[in-house]
């Protein structure tokens, strides 16, 4: 039983690293995904805030599971997202309010994140709370890799800095479409290409 | 303190240069998954911009008479999203007893507007940054309006590439983000025109 567990664990966990990454696979949940990834200490502030909003909110709902009705559980759902998005907005203000004031609206828009509700439909329902709460983490945290992947690009490249630390030489001259909104686009696509291709290559 | 924006500008802006679909990636879950087809395309941008008009304006409604009047900032995620989720039930019912075939067009993607982030995102936008109440109805119009006219270019231009070789691993999602960003970089091209920020 315990084996049994323990191998189940794992699977969960690279299922939602690779080969079911949110982000990646499933295209779901980007859209906060392009707009903090200029910057990497936001990014890992808001990925953190996904992968414990999303593993809490799954693991409450897990629990409740057996008291929803089928008909209004959309509803209860995101009360419960709302709730844990609250406490994590109103920490971050207390704690680091100045990264909290530059993620702005995106940390209420985790609420609408379809990760949260994704997992919670597809996940949650059906499993006892601890494997909800870690297949709600896994899911964040393979969201927060992809993310960390991309910022790293845009940072780099769009302000020669990474975590503010200017990395490249002087003579660097950044490129502003980094900062931009179509680079997100256009690195978050190689991302997916290559992921995409390496998944196509471990299927042979 | 609000923002000295004629609220006509405001609407222009929120279409092409500030589009809150290019410019901050709002509603992106949606806009990959159905700009596949140009027909659904079209009706769930309208419904966007029917439900964003509507819940902008009544968010406004509440947040500054209710929620303000009695302290309640911190819930404000909680009174957003609810007020999202019976407009777009309300919208639902309508929909279906109005359009039977609109309704089967957008099928299971109509709930999800509740989930679109577009929707929160505006109101939380509206609310940060302090318009009235007209300027509220225009940016949620203006909004919808430009996240509309995202989605119907993305399918259109979806469809006329679809039978070209694009290698494997670009296939679907990938192709879509790279024809998304080159869209935004000619939507870049209205920047100088406008600005509201």
């Amino acid at each position: 039983m315990s084996l049994n567990a323990a191998t189940n664990t794992t699977r969960i966990l690279k299922d939602n690293l690779f080969r079911n990454n949110p982000v990646a696979s499933q295209i779901i949940g980007i859209c906060s995904a392009l707009a903090v990834t200029n910057n990497l200490i936001n990014t890992f502030i808001m990925g953190v805030g996904v992968a414990l909003s999303t593993a809490f909110s799954s693991f409450t709902l897990s629990l409740m599971k057996a008291w929803i009705p089928q008909k209004v559980r959309m509803i209860i759902q995101v009360l419960v997202l709302s709730f844990y998005v609250i406490l994590l907005d109103i920490l971050l203000r207390a704690f680091i309010p100045d990264i909290a004031k530059a993620l702005g609206p995106y940390i209420g828009l985790i609420i609408t994140n379809c990760i949260l509700m994704g997992r919670a439909e597809a996940f949650a329902q059906a499993n006892p709370p601890g494997a909800a709460f870690w297949d709600g983490l896994t899911s964040g945290i393979g969201y927060l890799m992809v993310l960390m992947i991309v910022a790293f690009f845009r940072e780099l490249l769009g302000f020669g800095t990474l975590f503010g630390v200017p990395v490249l030489p002087d003579q660097f001259i950044p490129w502003t479409i980094m900062v931009m909104a179509p680079s997100a686009f256009f690195v978050l696509a190689i991302y997916i290409w290559i992921h995409n291709t390496l998944l196509a290559k471990k299927r042979k | 303190m609000t923002p000295d924006v004629h609220p006509l500008t405001l609407l222009i802006a929120s279409v092409f240069t500030n589009n809150i679909l290019l410019s901050l990636f709002l509603g992106m879950c949606s806009f990959i998954s159905i700009s596949k087809d140009l027909k659904a395309s079209n009706g769930l941008g309208m419904a966007v911009t029917l439900v964003l008009t509507i819940t902008t304006l009544i968010n406004w409604m509440v947040y500054h008479w209710v929620i303000v009047p009695f302290e309640l900032d911190y819930l404000r995620y909680i009174v957003f999203i609810i007020v999202i989720a019976a407009i777009v039930q309300v919208l639902e019912m309508v929909i279906e007893r109005v359009s039977p075939t609109l309704y089967r067009g957008l099928g299971i993607f109509l709930p999800l507007i509740t989930v679109n982030c577009a929707i929160m995102g505006v109101s939380l936008f509206m609310q940060l940054r302090n318009y009235d109440l007209l300027q509220s109805a225009f940016f949620g119009a203006g909004s919808g309006l430009g996240w509309w006219l995202a989605i119907v270019l993305l399918a259109a231009i979806r469809q006329r590439i679809e039978k070209n070789p694009i290698p494997a691993g670009l296939k679907g999602a990938g192709i879509t983000l790279i024809t998304i960003g080159i869209i935004g970089m000619a939507f870049l091209g209205f920047a100088g025109m406008l600005k509201v920020q």
